[in-house]
C-alpha cells in the first residue's frame, strides 16, 4: 500500500495517536497520520492482522519515539539481564516491564497479542493499575533486547531501572495473609455451626452428639491455632525478648488460653471449649491487618540512588558510540550525556558546552556553567547540547552515593510500631494480670475449678481483640481517604507520628516553590509604553530567536510569550515562526553571555546586561533573573523572571503558625530572604546555602532540642533530613516520577490541604481513644461474668463478635464523618 | 443418628471444597491484580471478524486490477 505526504489546511486527528495534524499530514490506506512513526506502527499492526486494536478505542496509539537500535545494547550483557529477569533457565525467561505509555483498554489488548509479532514471545499479560507487563519467551528465539525495540517501536517503550526488585517480598506476604483469612473465616462459619446444638439446647443426654460437635470444633481450631495465629505468637515473643510489651502480647495470651482450655474441657468432656470464639477473634484481626495495609502500585517509598540513575549511558571509543550499563562504568571511558540526561559517575568535561541542572541534588535552582577541564559530580542534569565527559570514579565511589549511603545509615528506629497501642497494652496487660490473679486467689479459698475457670476467663475475655482493631480500622481508613486527595502516607504509623508534630521544617526549591512556573513581566525602558511595549510581530520575533535557546530561561520566555500571541493554540505560533518573515539567521548562543539572531532583517539580542545593553535599568533586585532585550541594539527593556510561590502557600502559614513552629532550610543563595521574610512569623528559622548534610545535622540538632519535626522537601538534598525527621513528606508535581525516601508523598496540587491532613490525623487518634473507651465497655460486661467465674461459651461466642463489628461500625463511621466534616471526602 | 452424622460429613466435605477451592485461586495469583481482569472479559474475540476483511481486500484488489487495464 502506497502512502504519500500531503499538506493541508484542514483540522484532521491523526488514526493512530489522536493529536491534531497541522500543516503536512500522511495519507496511507485511507488513512490520515501525524508522522511517519504513526504509519509504521499502524503498518506493523496492519501487516500482523492486528487492526483490531483501533477498535476499542478511538485513536489509541502512542507516538514511538526514534527508536536507534544501538541504544539498548547493554541489553544483551549478562549481568544487567541477570538484575532484570524475573526468571531465566536454558529455554526460557520471564520479565516484568514498567511501560508508563500504558493508558487505555486497546494497549491491554495490544500487549497481550505480543506474540503475533515475534514468535519468540510465548505470552504476555499486562497489570493495568501498576503499569507492568510481564512476558514470558524463548531465549533461543528472540532475546530481551529485541523484545524491547519491539516495544518501543511500537509507542510502549518500557522504563527500564533496576530497582523493582522489592516489590516482590510484598506480594508474597500478602498472599500469606489471604490463605489465613480464608482458614479463619472458615473454621469461625463451620465451628459456630457446629456450636449452635449447644448453645440452643442439645438434649443434654445424647452425649454422643455433643461430642462428635466439639470434636470437630477442636479439629478446626488446630489449624486457627497454629497457622493463623503464628504471626501473633512470634510478634509478642520478639516484643518480650527486647523487654516491649506490645499489643501482640495480651492477644497471644488470650488465644494461647482460649485454646487451651477448650482443648482441656473438650478432652475430658467437661465442657464445650470457646473454639468459636477463637476463629472469630483471629478472623477479625486478620482482617484488620488487611485494612491497615495500603499498596499503592505506582508510588515507592524507598527508592535509592539505583533508581534515580539511568540503567545506561553511551560511551565513546574510538569514536565508535556504544551503550552499556553505568555499573561498568570505569575511570578513564569516555561518555557522552545529551540534554536533560543525568550524569551517571564523577566525571571531567571534555567536550561541549556544559551547563549543570543540581536542583534536585543541592536545591540550587539556576544551571551552573561549567568549563572544560573541570569536574562535574553525579547526580545533575545537562541542560544544553551533547557533552562529552571523562569518568574519574566508578559510579559506586561517587560523591553522590557516598552521601547517599551515609543516609541510609540514618535508620529511623521506630519502623512500623505503633506508639499508641503499644503504650495502651502495657498498662492494659499489667491491669489485667492482676485483676486475675487477684481475683484467682480470691476463689481458691472455695473452690479451685472456679479459680481456674475465673482467671482464665479473665484473661480470655479482657482480650484486647477491640483495642487491636480499632486502630487499624480507624488509620486505615484515614489512609485511604488521604490516599483519594493525593496524599499518599506509607503506614498507619506515620499517621499517629503526625498527631504529635509540633515543628515543621519547609525545603525552598521545588517544596515552597513551583519548580515548572514562573512570573515573567516586561519592564520597558521607555515607560510612556509600558502596557504593549512589545508589538505582536516584535513578540513573534523574540518567541523565534528564544525557541532556538535551550537555556531554561528561554524556554520560560517562549512560554510566557505564545501565551500572549495566541492563548489557545501555541502550536499555531510554531509554524508561523517556521515560515517567512519570522525565519531566523544567523543564530548564535554565547554561553553565559546570551543569544542573538536576525528576523526580518532585526537584530534580536537576549541575555545579560553587558551582552544586550542594560540601558538605564534601575537597581537589580535581588530576587529576580533578568533577561535583557534590545533589537537593532536599542536596549528596549528587560525581561524580569521570579519565582513562583506553590498556590495556597501563605493560606498554609496563616493556617499554622498558631500550633506550630517553622522553619525554611534551603541549599540554594539568599536572593530570596526577604520575600521569605515577608511570608513567614517573625520566629521562622531562614538557612540557605546549605548541602544537604548541613540539612541533616539541623534536623537532628532540632530533635535533640525535644522538638517533633516534620520534614518538607522534594530532592536528593532533602533525603538525610527526610530521614532524619519525625515524618518526613515528599512533595511533587509528578507522583511517577523519582523521590526521595520518605514516610509520605504528597502531590504538589494538594500542598494548601497539608494543615487539614495535619488537623484529621489528631482526630484520627481522638476516634482511636473514643472506641478504646467502647471497647471497655464491652470488656467491663464480660469480666462481670468471668470474674464470677460464669463465663460460658455462649457469653464469649456473643461478646466478642458483637464488640468487634461495633469497633469496626463506630471507627469507619466516624471517621467518614468527620472527614466530611473537615471537606476530605 | 446415623443420618445426622452423614449429613454432617457431606456438608463439612463440601465447605472444605469450597476453602481448597479459595486457596488455590490464592496461590495461582488471582488476588495480585484485581483491576485487569475486569477490562479483559470486554476485549472481544477476533475469530468473527478475521474472515470479513480478508474477503474485502480481494475484492478490492480485484476492482482496481480492472480499471488500470
Amino acid at each position: 500500500m502506497e502512502s504519500f505526504r500531503q499538506l493541508t489546511t484542514e483540522v484532521s486527528t491523526c488514526y493512530h495517536c489522536g493529536e491534531t495534524i497541522r500543516g503536512e499530514q500522511i495519507v496511507h490506506d485511507g488513512k490520515l497520520f501525524c508522522c511517519s512513526g504513526c504509519k509504521v506502527v499502524y503498518e506493523i499492526l496492519e501487516q500482523n492482522n492486528l487492526c483490531q486494536y483501533y477498535s476499542f478505542e478511538k485513536s489509541p496509539g502512542v507516538q514511538p519515539n526514534v527508536v536507534e537500535s544501538s541504544r539498548f545494547d547493554f541489553l544483551l550483557d549478562e549481568n544487567v539481564q541477570k538484575q532484570l529477569l524475573n526468571f531465566s533457565d536454558g529455554t526460557f525467561a520471564s520479565v516484568t516491564l514498567t511501560v508508563p505509555s500504558i493508558h487505555c483498554s486497546s494497549c491491554i489488548w495490544l500487549l497481550e497479542h505480543l506474540y503475533r509479532l515475534d514468535a519468540g514471545i510465548t505470552s504476555s499479560q499486562v497489570d493495568f493499575l501498576k503499569k507492568q507487563i510481564t512476558i514470558a519467551f524463548n531465549k533461543t528465539k528472540t532475546s530481551l533486547k529485541n523484545i524491547v525495540i519491539l516495544l518501543a517501536s511500537i509507542g510502549y517503550e518500557p522504563e527500564l531501572r533496576f530497582d523493582t526488585i522489592g516489590k516482590k517480598e510484598e506480594s508474597a506476604a500478602t498472599r500469606s495473609l489471604y490463605y489465613k483469612i480464608g482458614i479463619a473465616g472458615f473454621c469461625f462459619g463451620n465451628s459456630m455451626l457446629f456450636s449452635f446444638p449447644e448453645y440452643l439446647g442439645v438434649d443434654p443426654t445424647e452425649t454422643t452428639l455433643r461430642e462428635i460437635f466439639s470434636y470437630l470444633n477442636l479439629l478446626l481450631g488446630i489449624p486457627v491455632f497454629f497457622y493463623c495465629s503464628y504471626d501473633y505468637f512470634t510478634s509478642a515473643i520478639k516484643g518480650l525478648r527486647k523487654g516491649i510489651i506490645n499489643i501482640d502480647v495480651p492477644i497471644a495470651i488470650g488465644i494461647v488460653l482460649l485454646f487451651g482450655r477448650s482443648a482441656y474441657e473438650i478432652l475430658t468432656h467437661t465442657g464445650a471449649g470457646f473454639i468459636d470464639s477463637l476463629c472469630g477473634l483471629l478472623f477479625f484481626l486478620l482482617l484488620g491487618r488487611v485494612f491497615q495495609s495500603k499498596t499503592y502500585d505506582r508510588l515507592n517509598f524507598e527508592r535509592n540512588y539505583k533508581s534515580y540513575f539511568p540503567i545506561s549511558v553511551t560511551t565513546k571509543k574510538n569514536g565508535i558510540e556504544t551503550t552499556i550499563p553505568i555499573s561498568s562504568l570505569k575511570r578513564g571511558d569516555r561518555i557522552v550525556i545529551r540534554n536533560n540526561e543525568i550524569i551517571p559517575a564523577d566525571a571531567i568535561l571534555l567536550r561541549g558546552n556544559a551547563a549543570i541542572d543540581y536542583s534536585f541534588v543541592t536545591g540550587e535552582s539556576t544551571p551552573i556553567e561549567k568549563v572544560l577541564g573541570e569536574m562535574i559530580y553525579a547526580g545533575g542534569k545537562q541542560v544544553g547540547g551533547i557533552i562529552e565527559l571523562e569518568v574519574m570514579k566508578e559510579v559506586s565511589q561517587s560523591y553522590l552515593t557516598q552521601l547517599w549511603n551515609k543516609f541510609d545509615a540514618v535508620k529511623k528506629e521506630q519502623g512500623e510500631l505503633s506508639e499508641l497501642s503499644n503504650t495502651v497494652s502495657k498498662y492494659f496487660t499489667y491491669a489485667v494480670l492482676a485483676l486475675a490473679t487477684a481475683v484467682g486467689a480470691y476463689w481458691l479459698q472455695y473452690d479451685v475449678k472456679t479459680a481456674i475457670n475465673a482467671f482464665t476467663g479473665i484473661l480470655i475475655v479482657a482480650c484486647p481483640c477491640a483495642l487491636a482493631i480499632a486502630i487499624p480500622f480507624t488509620l486505615g481508613t484515614t489512609l485511604r481517604i488521604f490516599g483519594r486527595k493525593h496524599f499518599y502516607v506509607k503506614h498507619t504509623s506515620v499517621i499517629e507520628s503526625l498527631a504529635k508534630i509540633n515543628t515543621i521544617v519547609f525545603d525552598k526549591t521545588g517544596t515552597i516553590t513551583h519548580l515548572q512556573k514562573s512570573s515573567v513581566e516586561f519592564v520597558a525602558y521607555n515607560s510612556a509604553r509600558d502596557n504593549d511595549a512589545l508589538t505582536a510581530d516584535e513578540k513573534i520575533a523574540i518567541y523565534a530567536v528564544a525557541k532556538n535557546s535551550i537555556h531554561p530561561l528561554s524556554k520560560v520566555l517562549c512560554d510566557v510569550l505564545s501565551e500572549s500571541v495566541s492563548p489557545d493554540a501555541s502550536s499555531s505560533l510554531n509554524e508561523i515562526v517556521g515560515r517567512e518573515p519570522y525565519t531566523v539567521e544567523q543564530f548564535t548562543e554565547t554561553v553565559g553571555k546570551g543569544i542573538s539572531g536576525v528576523v526580518n532583517g532585526h537584530l534580536i539580542k537576549l541575555g545579560s546586561g553587558e551582552f544586550a545593553g542594560s540601558g538605564n535599568a534601575n537597581h537589580h533586585e535581588v530576587n529576580e533573573s533578568r533577561v535583557y532585550l534590545s533589537i537593532d541594539n536599542i536596549p528596549r527593556g528587560y525581561f524580569s523572571i521570579t519565582n513562583v510561590y506553590r498556590d495556597g502557600l501563605e493560606t498554609v502559614i496563616h493556617r499554622l503558625r498558631d500550633k506550630y513552629e517553622f522553619a525554611v532550610l534551603s541549599g540554594d543563595n539568599e536572593s530570596e530572604k526577604v520575600r521569605l521574610q515577608k511570608l513567614f512569623p517573625r520566629s521562622t528559622e531562614l538557612r540557605f546555602n546549605l548541602t544537604p548534610v548541613d540539612k541533616l545535622d539541623i534536623v537532628r540538632y532540632f530533635r535533640t532540642l525535644g522538638k517533633r519535626v516534620l520534614m518538607i522537601g522534594d530532592g536528593l538534598n532533602d533525603a538525610g533530613a527526610l530521614m532524619q525527621s519525625n515524618v518526613g513528606i515528599a512533595v511533587t508535581d509528578n507522583v511517577a516520577q523519582f523521590t526521595p525516601s520518605s514516610d509520605a508523598i504528597l502531590a504538589g496540587d494538594s500542598f494548601s490541604l497539608l494543615p487539614t491532613f495535619l488537623r484529621f490525623s489528631n482526630i484520627s487518634i481522638g476516634i482511636v481513644i473514643t472506641s478504646f473507651v467502647f471497647a471497655f465497655l464491652y470488656n467491663l460486661v464480660g469480666l462481670y461474668f468471668a470474674v464470677q467465674g460464669a463465663l460460658s461459651p455462649i457469653v464469649a461466642a456473643i461478646l466478642m463478635p458483637a464488640s468487634s463489628i461495633t469497633i469496626v461500625v463506630l471507627t469507619t463511621g466516624l471517621t467518614h464523618l468527620f472527614a466530611k466534616r473537615e471537606g476530605l471526602l | 443418628m446415623s443420618v445426622l452424622a452423614l449429613i454432617i460429613s457431606c456438608s463439612f466435605v463440601v465447605a472444605v471444597g469450597f476453602l481448597a477451592a479459595f486457596l488455590w485461586a490464592v496461590k495461582s495469583g488471582q488476588y495480585e491484580d484485581k483491576y485487569t481482569p475486569s477490562v479483559r472479559i470486554l476485549l472481544d474475540e477476533e475469530e468473527q471478524t478475521k474472515l470479513q476483511p480478508q474477503s474485502d481486500e480481494i475484492s478490492t484488489s480485484k476492482h482496481l486490477t480492472i480499471t488500470k487495464s
